[in-house]
Protein backbone atom coordinates (compact mmCIF):
# COMPACT_ATOMS: atom_id res chain seq x y z
CA UNK A 1 0.00 0.00 0.00
CA UNK A 2 2.92 2.35 0.80
CA UNK A 3 4.91 1.43 -1.81
CA UNK A 4 1.79 2.51 -4.51
CA UNK A 5 0.80 5.89 -2.39
CA UNK A 6 4.26 6.56 -3.36
CA UNK A 7 4.20 6.19 -7.10
CA UNK A 8 0.83 8.48 -7.20
CA UNK A 9 2.36 10.91 -5.05
CA UNK A 10 5.64 11.09 -7.52
CA UNK A 11 3.15 11.01 -10.46
CA UNK A 12 1.26 13.80 -9.37
CA UNK A 13 4.10 16.28 -9.46
CA UNK A 14 5.78 14.54 -12.78
CA UNK A 15 1.99 14.89 -14.27
CA UNK A 16 1.74 18.52 -13.58
CA UNK A 17 5.13 19.50 -15.07
CA UNK A 18 4.71 17.54 -18.08
CA UNK A 19 1.56 19.62 -18.50
CA UNK A 20 2.56 22.83 -18.17
CA UNK A 21 6.74 22.90 -19.30
CA UNK A 22 5.85 20.78 -22.49
CA UNK A 23 2.30 19.68 -23.36
CA UNK A 24 1.12 23.34 -22.89
CA UNK A 25 3.35 24.37 -25.72
CA UNK A 26 2.19 22.05 -28.43
CA UNK A 27 -0.26 23.95 -30.71
CA UNK A 28 -1.48 23.17 -34.08
CA UNK A 29 -3.61 26.49 -35.29
CA UNK A 30 -4.58 26.84 -31.65
CA UNK A 31 -6.38 23.48 -31.48
CA UNK A 32 -5.27 20.15 -30.01
CA UNK A 33 -4.12 20.80 -26.59
CA UNK A 34 -3.87 17.40 -24.71
CA UNK A 35 -4.59 17.37 -21.27
CA UNK A 36 -2.30 14.23 -20.17
CA UNK A 37 -2.27 15.33 -16.48
CA UNK A 38 -5.65 13.95 -15.65
CA UNK A 39 -4.40 10.87 -16.45
CA UNK A 40 -3.34 11.06 -12.27
CA UNK A 41 -7.07 10.41 -11.89
CA UNK A 42 -7.53 7.94 -14.19
CA UNK A 43 -4.94 5.77 -11.94
CA UNK A 44 -5.79 6.32 -8.39
CA UNK A 45 -6.59 3.28 -6.82
CA UNK A 46 -9.78 1.57 -6.85
CA UNK A 47 -10.26 1.51 -2.98
CA UNK A 48 -9.08 5.24 -2.79
CA UNK A 49 -11.58 7.13 -0.16
CA UNK A 50 -14.13 9.82 -2.08
CA UNK A 51 -12.73 12.64 -0.33
CA UNK A 52 -9.32 12.10 -0.99
CA UNK A 53 -10.27 11.51 -4.72
CA UNK A 54 -12.13 14.61 -4.75
CA UNK A 55 -8.87 16.66 -2.97
CA UNK A 56 -6.14 15.16 -5.10
CA UNK A 57 -8.36 16.21 -8.17
CA UNK A 58 -8.76 19.64 -6.73
CA UNK A 59 -5.31 19.73 -6.30
CA UNK A 60 -3.73 18.82 -9.29
CA UNK A 61 -6.07 21.27 -11.21
CA UNK A 62 -5.13 24.09 -8.89
CA UNK A 63 -1.42 23.39 -9.50
CA UNK A 64 -1.85 23.02 -14.09
CA UNK A 65 -3.54 26.85 -13.14
CA UNK A 66 -1.54 28.37 -11.39
CA UNK A 67 1.10 27.86 -14.01
CA UNK A 68 -1.40 29.46 -17.24
CA UNK A 69 -2.97 32.47 -14.97
CA UNK A 70 -6.43 30.04 -15.33
CA UNK A 71 -6.98 29.89 -11.96
CA UNK A 72 -10.19 27.46 -11.28
CA UNK A 73 -10.87 26.12 -15.20
CA UNK A 74 -8.94 22.96 -14.80
CA UNK A 75 -9.64 22.81 -11.01
CA UNK A 76 -13.60 22.58 -11.95
CA UNK A 77 -13.08 19.96 -14.99
CA UNK A 78 -10.99 17.75 -12.98
CA UNK A 79 -13.10 18.04 -9.78
CA UNK A 80 -16.18 16.76 -11.98
CA UNK A 81 -14.12 14.16 -13.75
CA UNK A 82 -12.75 12.94 -10.19
CA UNK A 83 -16.83 13.24 -8.56
CA UNK A 84 -17.76 11.22 -12.24
CA UNK A 85 -15.04 8.84 -11.59
CA UNK A 86 -17.05 6.09 -9.49
CA UNK A 87 -20.57 6.26 -11.46
CA UNK A 88 -17.86 5.37 -14.59
CA UNK A 89 -16.08 2.46 -12.86
CA UNK A 90 -19.62 0.65 -11.94
CA UNK A 91 -20.97 1.90 -15.30
CA UNK A 92 -17.62 -0.02 -16.96
CA UNK A 93 -18.22 -3.01 -14.98
CA UNK A 94 -16.43 -3.86 -11.63
CA UNK A 95 -13.52 -5.86 -11.90
CA UNK A 96 -14.19 -9.74 -12.83
CA UNK A 97 -12.70 -11.37 -10.22
CA UNK A 98 -11.76 -8.72 -7.55
CA UNK A 99 -8.33 -9.91 -5.71
CA UNK A 100 -8.21 -6.48 -4.10
CA UNK A 101 -5.12 -5.23 -5.43
CA UNK A 102 -6.18 -4.31 -8.84
CA UNK A 103 -5.58 -1.06 -10.13
CA UNK A 104 -7.71 0.93 -12.83
CA UNK A 105 -4.82 0.37 -15.95
CA UNK A 106 -4.50 -1.80 -19.00
CA UNK A 107 -2.11 -4.46 -16.87
CA UNK A 108 -4.81 -5.27 -14.72
CA UNK A 109 -8.20 -4.83 -16.61
CA UNK A 110 -7.77 -4.78 -20.27
CA UNK A 111 -7.09 -3.17 -22.43
CA UNK A 112 -11.19 -2.28 -23.95
CA UNK A 113 -12.34 -1.69 -19.94
CA UNK A 114 -9.60 0.74 -20.02
CA UNK A 115 -10.25 2.86 -23.42
CA UNK A 116 -13.78 2.87 -22.18
CA UNK A 117 -13.23 4.15 -19.22
CA UNK A 118 -10.49 6.86 -20.13
CA UNK A 119 -12.59 8.24 -23.08
CA UNK A 120 -16.13 8.93 -21.11
CA UNK A 121 -13.49 10.97 -18.11
CA UNK A 122 -11.62 12.20 -20.99
CA UNK A 123 -14.30 13.88 -22.73
CA UNK A 124 -16.18 15.27 -20.24
CA UNK A 125 -13.22 16.60 -18.83
CA UNK A 126 -12.46 18.17 -22.18
CA UNK A 127 -16.23 19.29 -22.89
CA UNK A 128 -15.82 21.28 -19.76
CA UNK A 129 -13.21 22.68 -20.02
CA UNK A 130 -13.66 24.09 -23.64
CA UNK A 131 -16.90 25.50 -22.47
CA UNK A 132 -15.83 27.21 -19.44
CA UNK A 133 -12.96 28.52 -21.12
CA UNK A 134 -14.76 30.22 -23.44
CA UNK A 135 -18.56 30.90 -22.29
CA UNK A 136 -19.41 32.03 -25.76
CA UNK A 137 -22.32 30.63 -27.42
CA UNK A 138 -20.71 32.41 -30.75
CA UNK A 139 -17.64 30.08 -30.26
CA UNK A 140 -19.70 26.61 -29.74
CA UNK A 141 -17.78 25.18 -32.96
CA UNK A 142 -14.31 25.65 -32.15
CA UNK A 143 -15.55 24.82 -28.62
CA UNK A 144 -16.22 21.42 -30.07
CA UNK A 145 -13.32 21.09 -32.70
CA UNK A 146 -11.01 21.63 -29.59
CA UNK A 147 -13.06 19.06 -27.45
CA UNK A 148 -12.72 16.51 -30.24
CA UNK A 149 -9.15 17.16 -30.87
CA UNK A 150 -7.94 17.56 -27.57
CA UNK A 151 -9.76 14.57 -26.81
CA UNK A 152 -8.27 12.34 -29.12
CA UNK A 153 -5.05 13.58 -28.30
CA UNK A 154 -5.18 13.12 -24.76
CA UNK A 155 -6.53 9.77 -25.13
CA UNK A 156 -3.36 8.92 -27.52
CA UNK A 157 -0.84 10.16 -25.12
CA UNK A 158 -2.38 8.13 -21.65
CA UNK A 159 -2.57 4.89 -23.89
CA UNK A 160 1.28 5.75 -25.10
CA UNK A 161 2.00 5.97 -21.74
CA UNK A 162 0.54 3.63 -20.74
CA UNK A 163 2.21 0.68 -22.64
CA UNK A 164 5.44 2.63 -22.02
CA UNK A 165 5.53 2.08 -17.95
CA UNK A 166 3.01 -1.15 -17.95
CA UNK A 167 4.52 -3.59 -15.16
CA UNK A 168 4.42 -6.91 -16.66
CA UNK A 169 2.24 -9.43 -14.43
CA UNK B 1 -29.80 20.00 13.51
CA UNK B 2 -28.05 16.94 13.84
CA UNK B 3 -30.43 14.77 11.30
CA UNK B 4 -28.70 17.57 9.00
CA UNK B 5 -24.94 16.91 9.58
CA UNK B 6 -25.61 13.15 9.77
CA UNK B 7 -27.40 13.89 6.02
CA UNK B 8 -24.47 15.86 5.27
CA UNK B 9 -22.06 13.23 6.68
CA UNK B 10 -23.76 10.23 4.58
CA UNK B 11 -23.61 11.83 1.38
CA UNK B 12 -20.29 13.78 2.47
CA UNK B 13 -19.01 12.64 -1.35
CA UNK B 14 -21.62 14.75 -3.21
CA UNK B 15 -21.24 17.66 -0.63
CA UNK B 16 -17.19 18.03 -0.52
CA UNK B 17 -17.54 18.05 -4.94
CA UNK B 18 -20.62 21.11 -4.36
CA UNK B 19 -17.66 22.80 -2.51
CA UNK B 20 -14.93 22.38 -4.39
CA UNK B 21 -16.95 23.26 -7.56
CA UNK B 22 -17.98 26.41 -5.91
CA UNK B 23 -14.91 27.13 -4.92
CA UNK B 24 -13.45 26.87 -8.18
CA UNK B 25 -16.38 28.75 -9.51
CA UNK B 26 -15.97 31.82 -7.31
CA UNK B 27 -11.93 31.51 -8.94
CA UNK B 28 -13.39 31.99 -12.54
CA UNK B 29 -15.56 34.57 -11.74
CA UNK B 30 -13.66 37.24 -9.72
CA UNK B 31 -10.02 36.61 -10.82
CA UNK B 32 -9.07 40.07 -8.70
CA UNK B 33 -10.42 38.11 -5.77
CA UNK B 34 -8.05 35.61 -6.27
CA UNK B 35 -4.82 38.05 -7.02
CA UNK B 36 -5.19 39.91 -3.88
CA UNK B 37 -5.28 37.27 -1.77
CA UNK B 38 -2.35 35.70 0.34
CA UNK B 39 -2.62 32.17 -1.81
CA UNK B 40 -2.00 34.25 -5.08
CA UNK B 41 1.27 35.36 -3.67
CA UNK B 42 2.47 31.98 -2.49
CA UNK B 43 1.60 30.77 -5.87
CA UNK B 44 3.13 33.03 -7.99
CA UNK B 45 6.50 33.01 -5.88
CA UNK B 46 6.46 28.85 -6.71
CA UNK B 47 5.17 28.82 -10.02
CA UNK B 48 7.95 31.62 -11.05
CA UNK B 49 11.26 29.71 -9.52
CA UNK B 50 10.10 26.85 -11.37
CA UNK B 51 9.26 28.67 -14.66
CA UNK B 52 12.52 30.72 -14.40
CA UNK B 53 14.69 27.52 -13.73
CA UNK B 54 13.05 25.98 -16.70
CA UNK B 55 13.24 28.98 -19.04
CA UNK B 56 17.08 29.43 -18.07
CA UNK B 57 17.50 25.86 -19.99
CA UNK B 58 15.48 26.73 -22.91
CA UNK B 59 16.55 29.69 -23.86
CA UNK B 60 19.87 28.26 -25.26
CA UNK B 61 17.90 26.90 -28.11
CA UNK B 62 16.42 30.38 -29.11
CA UNK B 63 19.50 32.52 -28.71
CA UNK B 64 20.02 32.73 -32.59
CA UNK B 65 16.81 34.03 -33.27
CA UNK B 66 16.61 36.21 -30.18
CA UNK B 67 19.98 37.71 -31.87
CA UNK B 68 18.28 38.37 -34.98
CA UNK B 69 15.58 39.49 -33.57
CA UNK B 70 17.62 41.99 -31.32
CA UNK B 71 19.93 43.33 -34.52
CA UNK B 72 16.73 43.85 -36.70
CA UNK B 73 15.96 46.06 -33.56
CA UNK B 74 19.01 47.94 -33.46
CA UNK B 75 19.11 48.35 -37.55
CA UNK B 76 15.53 49.89 -36.75
CA UNK B 77 15.93 52.58 -34.28
CA UNK B 78 19.96 53.28 -35.57
CA UNK B 79 17.93 54.88 -38.53
CA UNK B 80 15.78 56.99 -36.12
CA UNK B 81 18.87 58.50 -34.95
CA UNK B 82 19.64 62.28 -35.90
CA UNK B 83 23.09 61.51 -36.32
CA UNK B 84 21.88 59.05 -39.58
CA UNK B 85 19.86 61.82 -41.12
CA UNK B 86 20.96 64.36 -43.44
CA UNK B 87 19.69 67.77 -42.46
CA UNK B 88 17.58 69.53 -45.27
CA UNK B 89 17.34 72.79 -44.69
CA UNK B 90 20.30 75.26 -43.42
CA UNK B 91 17.91 77.33 -41.03
CA UNK B 92 18.38 75.25 -37.15
CA UNK B 93 16.19 75.58 -34.82
CA UNK B 94 16.81 76.04 -31.25
CA UNK B 95 14.29 74.15 -28.84
CA UNK B 96 14.23 74.25 -25.16
CA UNK B 97 15.63 70.91 -23.08
CA UNK B 98 12.50 71.40 -21.17
CA UNK B 99 9.85 70.39 -23.97
CA UNK B 100 11.50 67.33 -24.99
CA UNK B 101 10.29 65.38 -21.49
CA UNK B 102 10.17 61.79 -21.51
CA UNK B 103 6.99 60.54 -21.81
CA UNK B 104 7.59 56.16 -21.24
CA UNK B 105 10.18 54.63 -19.83
CA UNK B 106 11.14 51.18 -20.72
CA UNK B 107 12.06 48.22 -18.44
CA UNK B 108 13.72 45.01 -19.58
CA UNK B 109 12.18 41.75 -18.49
CA UNK B 110 12.30 38.22 -19.55
CA UNK B 111 9.51 35.58 -20.15
CA UNK B 112 9.44 32.79 -17.93
CA UNK B 113 5.49 31.34 -18.77
CA UNK B 114 3.87 31.90 -22.03
CA UNK B 115 0.95 29.65 -23.41
CA UNK B 116 -0.96 30.34 -26.99
CA UNK B 117 -3.10 27.40 -26.45
CA UNK B 118 -5.90 28.60 -24.12
CA UNK B 119 -8.80 30.67 -24.91
CA UNK B 120 -7.10 33.18 -22.55
CA UNK B 121 -3.66 33.50 -22.01
CA UNK B 122 -1.10 35.32 -19.96
CA UNK B 123 2.86 35.35 -19.89
CA UNK B 124 4.35 35.44 -16.92
CA UNK B 125 7.60 38.29 -16.66
CA UNK B 126 10.84 38.09 -14.12
CA UNK B 127 10.29 41.69 -12.85
CA UNK B 128 8.38 42.54 -10.32
CA UNK B 129 6.88 45.53 -7.61
CA UNK B 130 10.64 45.45 -6.49
CA UNK B 131 11.31 46.06 -10.06
CA UNK B 132 9.01 49.34 -10.49
CA UNK B 133 6.45 47.16 -12.45
CA UNK B 134 2.57 47.86 -11.84
CA UNK B 135 -0.92 47.33 -13.13
CA UNK B 136 -1.83 48.66 -16.78
CA UNK B 137 1.73 48.99 -18.37
CA UNK B 138 2.23 47.95 -22.02
CA UNK B 139 4.25 44.94 -22.86
CA UNK B 140 6.60 44.93 -26.09
CA UNK B 141 8.62 42.42 -27.77
CA UNK B 142 11.23 44.21 -30.36
CA UNK B 143 8.97 43.14 -33.13
CA UNK B 144 5.61 45.08 -31.86
CA UNK B 145 3.01 44.94 -29.35
CA UNK B 146 2.42 41.47 -26.71
CA UNK B 147 -0.10 42.69 -24.04
CA UNK B 148 -0.69 44.59 -20.80
CA UNK B 149 0.15 43.61 -17.39
CA UNK B 150 -2.62 42.76 -15.08
CA UNK B 151 -1.05 41.58 -11.84
CA UNK B 152 2.42 42.01 -10.13
CA UNK B 153 3.76 40.11 -7.18
CA UNK B 154 6.82 41.09 -5.49
CA UNK B 155 9.12 39.13 -7.92
CA UNK B 156 7.12 38.65 -10.90
CA UNK B 157 4.10 39.94 -12.96
CA UNK B 158 1.55 38.60 -15.32
CA UNK B 159 0.40 40.31 -18.51
CA UNK B 160 -2.06 39.32 -20.54
CA UNK B 161 -1.05 38.89 -23.90
CA UNK B 162 -2.84 39.68 -27.11
CA UNK B 163 -3.96 36.10 -27.64
CA UNK B 164 -7.11 36.26 -24.74
CA UNK B 165 -11.11 37.21 -24.91
CA UNK B 166 -10.18 40.51 -22.52
CA UNK B 167 -7.71 42.11 -24.91
CA UNK B 168 -8.73 44.92 -27.06
CA UNK B 169 -6.03 47.61 -28.06
CA UNK B 170 -7.10 50.79 -29.94
CA UNK B 171 -5.29 50.86 -32.91
CA UNK B 172 -4.96 52.06 -36.35
CA UNK B 173 -4.18 51.35 -40.14
CA UNK B 174 -1.03 53.76 -40.70
CA UNK B 175 -1.59 54.62 -44.63
CA UNK B 176 -5.32 55.58 -44.42
CA UNK B 177 -5.01 56.58 -40.70
CA UNK B 178 -8.57 54.98 -39.73
CA UNK B 179 -8.69 53.72 -35.73
CA UNK B 180 -10.10 50.16 -34.84
CA UNK B 181 -10.18 47.87 -32.14
CA UNK B 182 -7.89 44.92 -31.43
CA UNK B 183 -9.43 41.94 -30.31
CA UNK B 184 -8.71 38.03 -31.06
CA UNK B 185 -11.24 35.33 -31.21
CA UNK B 186 -9.11 32.32 -30.45
CA UNK B 187 -8.06 29.68 -32.62
CA UNK B 188 -4.68 30.61 -34.50
CA UNK B 189 -2.75 32.23 -32.46
CA UNK B 190 -0.78 34.34 -34.64
CA UNK B 191 -4.07 36.06 -36.28
CA UNK B 192 -5.88 38.80 -35.08
CA UNK B 193 -8.74 40.69 -35.44
CA UNK B 194 -9.28 44.69 -36.29
CA UNK B 195 -12.83 45.52 -35.65
CA UNK B 196 -14.59 49.09 -36.48
CA UNK B 197 -12.66 50.40 -38.99
CA UNK B 198 -15.74 51.95 -41.59
CA UNK B 199 -16.39 49.75 -44.55
CA UNK B 200 -15.97 53.07 -47.00
CA UNK B 201 -12.60 53.39 -47.07
CA UNK B 202 -10.34 51.34 -48.91
CA UNK B 203 -8.16 48.83 -47.00
CA UNK B 204 -5.31 46.50 -48.96
CA UNK B 205 -3.69 43.23 -47.79
CA UNK B 206 -0.25 44.36 -46.35
CA UNK B 207 -1.32 47.50 -44.81
CA UNK B 208 0.24 47.88 -41.33
CA UNK B 209 -1.54 48.02 -37.97
CA UNK B 210 -0.02 50.11 -35.24
CA UNK B 211 -1.07 51.16 -31.72
CA UNK B 212 -2.97 54.54 -31.67
CA UNK B 213 -1.13 55.95 -28.50
CA UNK B 214 -4.91 56.80 -27.06
CA UNK B 215 -5.22 53.94 -24.89
CA UNK B 216 -2.80 56.08 -22.34
CA UNK B 217 -0.92 52.29 -21.89
CA UNK B 218 0.56 51.99 -25.40
CA UNK B 219 3.47 54.67 -27.12
CA UNK B 220 2.15 55.63 -30.88
CA UNK B 221 3.04 53.73 -33.64
CA UNK B 222 3.67 50.57 -32.12
CA UNK B 223 3.75 47.92 -35.09
CA UNK B 224 0.60 45.18 -34.55
CA UNK B 225 0.36 43.61 -37.36
CA UNK B 226 0.10 43.29 -40.70
CA UNK B 227 -3.32 43.06 -42.78
CA UNK B 228 -4.00 39.99 -44.14
CA UNK B 229 -7.84 39.09 -45.43
CA UNK B 230 -10.57 41.57 -45.13
CA UNK B 231 -14.45 40.94 -44.97
CA UNK B 232 -17.27 43.07 -44.66
CA UNK B 233 -20.78 41.82 -44.14
CA UNK B 234 -23.61 42.67 -46.33
CA UNK B 235 -25.39 45.67 -44.28
CA UNK B 236 -22.28 46.13 -42.35
CA UNK B 237 -20.93 49.24 -41.48
CA UNK B 238 -17.44 47.58 -40.61
CA UNK B 239 -14.95 45.68 -42.07
CA UNK B 240 -13.96 42.61 -40.26
CA UNK B 241 -9.95 42.00 -40.76
CA UNK B 242 -7.67 39.34 -40.12
CA UNK B 243 -4.32 40.33 -39.96
CA UNK B 244 -1.08 38.15 -38.41
CA UNK B 245 0.58 39.48 -35.58
CA UNK B 246 3.87 41.40 -36.16
CA UNK B 247 5.19 39.69 -32.77
CA UNK B 248 5.71 35.58 -32.68
CA UNK B 249 3.55 35.15 -29.66
CA UNK B 250 4.60 31.77 -29.45
CA UNK B 251 8.60 32.30 -29.31
CA UNK B 252 8.60 35.55 -26.76
CA UNK B 253 11.75 35.82 -24.53
CA UNK B 254 12.80 39.30 -24.08
CA UNK B 255 10.06 42.18 -23.60
CA UNK B 256 10.08 45.91 -22.53
CA UNK B 257 7.65 46.41 -20.06
CA UNK B 258 6.91 50.43 -20.82
CA UNK B 259 5.83 52.61 -18.24
CA UNK B 260 3.57 55.60 -19.58
CA UNK B 261 4.96 58.67 -16.88
CA UNK B 262 1.70 61.29 -17.83
CA UNK B 263 -0.56 57.94 -17.56
CA UNK B 264 -2.63 58.94 -14.13
CA UNK B 265 -2.58 63.04 -15.39
CA UNK B 266 -4.20 61.68 -18.61
CA UNK B 267 -6.85 59.30 -17.03
CA UNK B 268 -7.48 62.60 -14.33
CA UNK B 269 -8.04 64.28 -17.38
CA UNK B 270 -10.26 62.02 -19.10
CA UNK B 271 -12.07 61.46 -16.13
CA UNK B 272 -12.60 65.47 -15.78
CA UNK B 273 -14.40 65.09 -19.62
CA UNK B 274 -17.31 62.01 -18.42
CA UNK B 275 -18.42 64.13 -15.50
CA UNK B 276 -19.00 67.12 -17.54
Amino acid sequence: MNKLFGRDFVRFFVLILVQVLVLDHINLHGYANPSLYIYFILLLPFEIPGFLLLLLAFLIGFGVDSFSNSIGLHTFATVLIAYLRPWVIRLAGPPAEYEGNLKPGIADMGFRWFFAYSMVLVLAHQLVLYTLESFRLAEIGSILLKTLTGSILTLALIVVVEYLFMRKR
Amino acid sequence: MRHIFAFIWKHNFFFLFLVLEVVSLIFIANRSFYHRSVLSNGTDRFTGSVLTTWSGITSYFSLKQENIRLANENARLQRILTQSQITKDTTSLMVADTSYNQQYRYTVAKVIGNSTSRRDNYIMLNKGLKHGIRRDMAVLSPDGVVGTVVSVSENFSWAMSLLNKHTRISARIARINQMGTVVWDGGNPSVGTLQDIPAHVKVLPGDTISSSGFSHIFPEGIMVGTVEEIYVEEGAHFYTIYFRFSADMNSLRNVYVVKNLFRDEQIELSKDVIDE
